[in-house]
């Protein structure tokens, strides 16, 4: 049939049914008259016509069939009779389209975190051919490229159209304004191209730029511009001071690009690499945090573009072998990079959110179940005058799906007014989350969502009400089929309290879990614990060594001498959870070792007061003290996982070590371990020795860089309120243009180490929370609907001097017996789905079949039960049995 | 003498394609195609109205006919029906089904 034909026959079904009537008529006239003209009387021609003709009804009936409208048209009249059913029950329609609403609007609500992380592309051109690309040593797949390497892979490299890397960093800026220190961000030539990235005024880089030393442009954010510039187009060609240098503005980029790329958002400023002045640029052994994107050229694959760069690698590895050998490069779709660690956790949110959607369409269907007793009769009724079982379910049906998509539309509305609170309630640890936005397919699938939910949960009463038995229930008044009904009843019960318990555990073991992370020791007294970036004013970037290490010292004292504060220290380098050196290191006496085979350590270059800030236990010798400076004798303290790896003999004591050079420093000190890697992991990472140097040893090459961003570690005495304003005021009185910035307690960073998790608990808890309240409320209504059927009975038996407590006791045991059986199934199924928590390393410290945990949550389950099943127990005892025996 | 009409209910199928060739000869209302079909098989097909009507509409959904109004013999509205191009080919195809058909049950019938 054509589709204007189906246009046609929807709009038009009264139309067609009066031409159709007028078609038959026709017919039947002809008939009659052609009767009269063979001779009958009148009467006689129209009986006889009409015999020939036969049942007029039962003609139009098929040619509505032939149309293939019917359903149409039946569906309509379904709709109609639906709505005026649902009207009807206000307080029944009313709490399903709420339970409904809560399900459909939480899967709807993680399904657009999903669709907005995993499944939308990059908001790049093409982007399936961008690949994020890392330095390959021993110890790290992920490691920083240095430069000169960068250098020789983009231009010996086939399969890239553009290839670029970037380093994060900072600038202090004067002379617009107070001084500010910016987020900053260094790219080589290809980096916009690259993205697709149009500069809103001016230029990017160009490939002369890569060399270093030559350019001192920068291009500023559209944020910066209109902050600091008024967005006037006067703004190229203006110079621009960061850190004390002059740079010149060439152009304005604009900040929305940065949306998929965290690291990128709220960067004010970007520069060429080549114009970095960072000597260590030069060196192709340096790891200075350089990472790399790249285009693949069309129709290359991930793996031809592996196989190039493994050979472009090696080939420079070759060529430089003491300076590159080993290092290889590796590839990974630039999605992959972003979102590929958190999808396994989302996908495990959309299953628990799905188990909370069938409870909530189990406890539906219970509603249903119950309500069919009223609607028995009515059925038997339509069954007897002759609907087909086919078209009862289906105008059941059509009523549980109008339900769920009431509660659909309605939870569409909760999702998107929640998702995006949510979102910016949290802490940042979810990629691309400003890209969540309620999409047209978001709308699908809740549209489809709903209209499933309404099919599951319309299926079953449907079934069992078609199925029911038309004499006997029109025999019995619409009483009948009560007892099979309440198996049915009873097993979705426990169905519902199974998925229950299932999630419980699920978030019962991540609270374990979270719990046990508390607990464990970082190596470090976190407690009144703040660090800070501190950047000298711009002038001493190009100040003497010797005025650098001078205005350093002047900062410790004035800082130590703040009042609440008990010890402070400059740190560089690494900084527990927060930030991350490393450098190469052997034992003195024996031979230096090539450059792929050192040991590594990580590296915490310190001042005297820092384990008095961090409250690190000294185990043997000292710790530095101011005495340990640039003249004399250089020392270094290392942790305990050094010194038992390789002085197993315990004597590391006045032993020498060579720390990422050929100086010699003697080990004074051994103090305890750090968990640098954050609270879970660092007993599982491969580098874990720790070697601490003092601040003031740094040669002169080193110091040079501190001014521009060293951290600072506080410690106060107790919680000092205001202590931050306090430093504050102490660093403007040194001088107005010294800039501190990026302040955060270590209780804060230990909190962000453990975000991801503490995200992950939290939903868990809710998903878990909301499964537990839709079951207890599927089990109260069970039960509700349990006493109301047998007030009679309980009636009787009071009659019969059961007692108030016996009656209790037997309402109790019904809700129980549900209860445990869901339990039971409950755990077993929890005990085989928790192992997905561990594959996704959500669990520490406790096994995925932790007892407590399983004990703990049937016993909550039990009790919420209980309490749910009070409600109706008190109402069976206050039953009166003379007016139950007058009831029925 | 006449023979009396030979009263068969027509094999599923049939009907459309009696339907298809009474109109291949030119567009008919409803009562037309019964009366036509009964005036060539000399009253021995005796097409139901409760069968014609139906066909009529199912042979219109699949676009072989189709239909409209117009002024019958006697100047009343009626709604008349038509071969489409596709319900000429259909017709053919149904023609030639029919006659190897025909022939087939003939032979067997002949033979067995």
């Amino acid at each position: 049939m054509s589709r204007m034909h189906w246009l046609k026959a929807l709009f038009n079904v009264k139309q067609s049914d009066r031409e159709l009537d007028d078609e038959l008529r026709f017919d039947l006239e002809q008939r009659i008259a052609a009767k009269l003209a063979a001779g009958m009387t009148g009467k006689e021609a129209e009986m006889a016509a009409k015999r020939e003709f036969g049942s007029v009804d039962l003609a139009k009936e098929e040619c509505r069939d032939e149309r293939g409208t019917r359903w149409l048209e039946d569906l309509w009249l379904d709709i109609r009779f639906g709505l005026r059913m649902l009207r009807k029950n206000p307080g029944f329609t009313a709490i399903a389209i709420l339970t409904l609403a809560l399900g459909i609007g939480a899967n709807t609500a993680i399904f657009s975190v999903v669709n907005g992380v995993l499944l939308n592309p990059l908001p790049y051109p093409e982007p399936n051919q961008l690949v994020s690309v890392h330095a390959k040593k021993t110890n790290f797949p992920r490691g920083s490229i240095s430069y000169p390497n960068f250098m020789d892979w983009h231009a010996q490299n086939h399969c890239f159209s553009h290839f670029a890397v970037y380093r994060y960093t900072g600038y202090n800026m004067t002379g617009v304004g107070p001084a500010e220190e910016l987020n900053a961000v260094v790219v080589t030539s290809d980096f916009f191209p690259l993205l697709g990235v149009k500069p809103i005024l001016g230029r990017t880089f160009l490939p002369s730029e890569d060399v270093l030393g030559v350019s001192n442009a920068v291009a500023i954010s559209a944020s910066l511009w209109s902050r600091k510039y008024g967005s006037s187009p006067e703004v190229i060609g203006k110079g621009i001071a960061l850190d004390g240098r002059e740079y010149t503005i060439v152009g304005v980029i604009p900040t929305d690009f940065a949306v998929s790329l965290r690291g990128f958002q709220g960067v004010d400023i970007y520069g060429p690499m080549g114009g970095w002045p960072t000597p260590a640029l030069r060196s192709r052994t340096a790891g200075l945090g350089i990472h790399g994107f790249g285009r693949l050229k069309p129709g290359v694959s991930l793996e031809q573009a592996r196989a190039d760069m493994e050979i472009v690698t090696r080939h420079v590895a070759e060529v430089y072998p003491n300076a590159a050998k080993g290092t290889r490069a590796t590839l990974t779709p630039l999605k992959e990079e972003l979102v590929g660690r958190v999808r396994p956790f989302l996908l495990l949110l959309l299953g628990a959110v799905g188990i909370v959607l069938l409870i909530a369409c189990v406890n539906v269907a219970n509603l249903m179940l119950a309500r069919a007793t009223g609607r028995t009769r009515e059925m038997a009724v339509r069954s007897a005058l002759g609907a087909g079982m086919g078209r009862l379910i289906r105008q059941m049906l059509t009523e549980s799906v109008l339900l769920a998509l009431t509660g659909g539309a309605l939870g569409l509305a909760i999702a998107a007014a929640g998702t995006r609170a949510a979102l910016d309630a949290l802490p940042a640890t979810l990629p691309r989350a400003m890209e969540v936005t309620m999409d047209a397919r978001v709308l699908l699938f809740s549209i489809l969502l709903s209209v499933f939910a309404g099919i599951l949960f319309g299926l079953i009463p449907a079934l069992r009400m078609a199925r029911g038995n038309v004499s006997e229930t029109l025999k019995e008044g619409g009483r009948g089929g009560s007892g099979k009904r309440h198996r049915a009843q009873g097993a979705l019960v426990i169905v519902e309290m199974a998925m229950a318990i299932v999630l419980l555990t699920g978030a019962g073991l991540l609270i374990r879990s979270l719990a046990a992370l508390w607990n464990v020791d970082p190596g470090f007294n976190p407690e009144n614990v703040v660090t800070f970036n501190l950047a000298l004013p711009p002038f001493m970037s190009k100040a003497s060594p010797a005025a650098i290490r001078a205005a350093l010292r002047n900062f410790d004292a004035q800082i130590a001498a703040t009042p609440g504060v008990e010890a402070e220290a400059l740190s560089w380098g690494s900084l527990p959870m927060a930030s991350l050196d490393d450098d190469g290191f052997w034992v003195d006496g024996q031979r230096k070792p090539g450059s792929t085979e050192t040991n590594g350590t990580l590296v915490y270059i310190v001042g005297p007061g820092y384990w008095k800030a961090m409250k690190i236990p000294l185990l043997a010798g000292r710790f530095f003290s101011e005495q340990d400076d640039e003249h004399s004798q250089q020392v270094v303290v290392v942790d305990e996982v050094l010194a038992r790896k390789y002085f197993p003999n315990g004597d590391a004591l006045g032993k020498g070590i060579h720390v990422g050079g050929d100086d010699r420093s003697e080990i004074v000190g051994i103090v305890g371990h750090v968990k640098q890697w954050g609270l879970d992991t660092d007993d599982s990472s491969s580098l874990r020795a720790q070697t601490y140097l003092p601040f003031q040893q740094m040669d002169d090459g080193r110091i040079a860089l501190t001014p521009s961003n060293s951290a600072v570690v506080v410690r106060s005495r107790g919680l000092v309120p205001g202590l931050m304003e306090s430093i504050r005021h102490t660093s403007e009185q040194m001088n107005r243009d010294q800039v501190i910035s990026g302040t955060a307690t270590m209780n804060q960073i230990i909190a962000q180490s453990l975000a991801s998790k503490r995200f992950a608990m939290m939903l868990l808890g809710a998903f878990a929370g909301l499964a537990l309240v839709l079951a207890s409320i599927g089990l109260y209504g069970v039960i509700a609907h349990l006493v109301g059927q047998r007030t009679h009975e309980i009636g009787v038996r009071m009659a019969l001097g059961a007692q108030r407590g016996d009656v209790l006791r037997w309402v109790l045991a019904q809700g129980v017996r549900l209860a445990l059986a869901g339990v039971v199934i409950g755990l077993v199924a929890a005990a085989g789905l928790t192992r997905l928590l561990t594959n996704l390393s959500l669990l520490f410290g406790v096994s995925a079949r932790d007892p407590l945990t399983f004990a703990g949550v049937a016993v909550v389950l039990t009790v919420v039960a209980l309490a749910a099943c009070l409600i109706p127990a008190r109402r069976a005892m206050r039953v009166d049995p003379m007016t139950a025996l007058r009831y029925e | 003498m006449a023979m009396s009409p030979l009263k068969m209910d027509l094999l599923q199928g049939t009907l459309d394609l009696l339907i298809l060739k009474t109109l291949s000869a030119g567009p008919l209302h409803g009562y037309g195609v019964s009366l036509r079909i009964a005036q060539i098989s000399r009253d021995a097909l005796q097409v139901r109205q409760g069968s014609l009507y139906p066909a009529l509409h199912r042979l219109e959904r699949r676009g072989w006919i189709a239909a409209e109004w117009g002024g019958s013999e006697n100047n009343r509205r009626a709604k008349f029906y038509r071969l489409t191009r596709a319900g000429r080919r259909q017709l053919e195809v149904e023609e030639t089904t029919w006659e190897k058909l025909a022939i087939a049950i003939g032979q067997v019938l002949k033979t067995v």
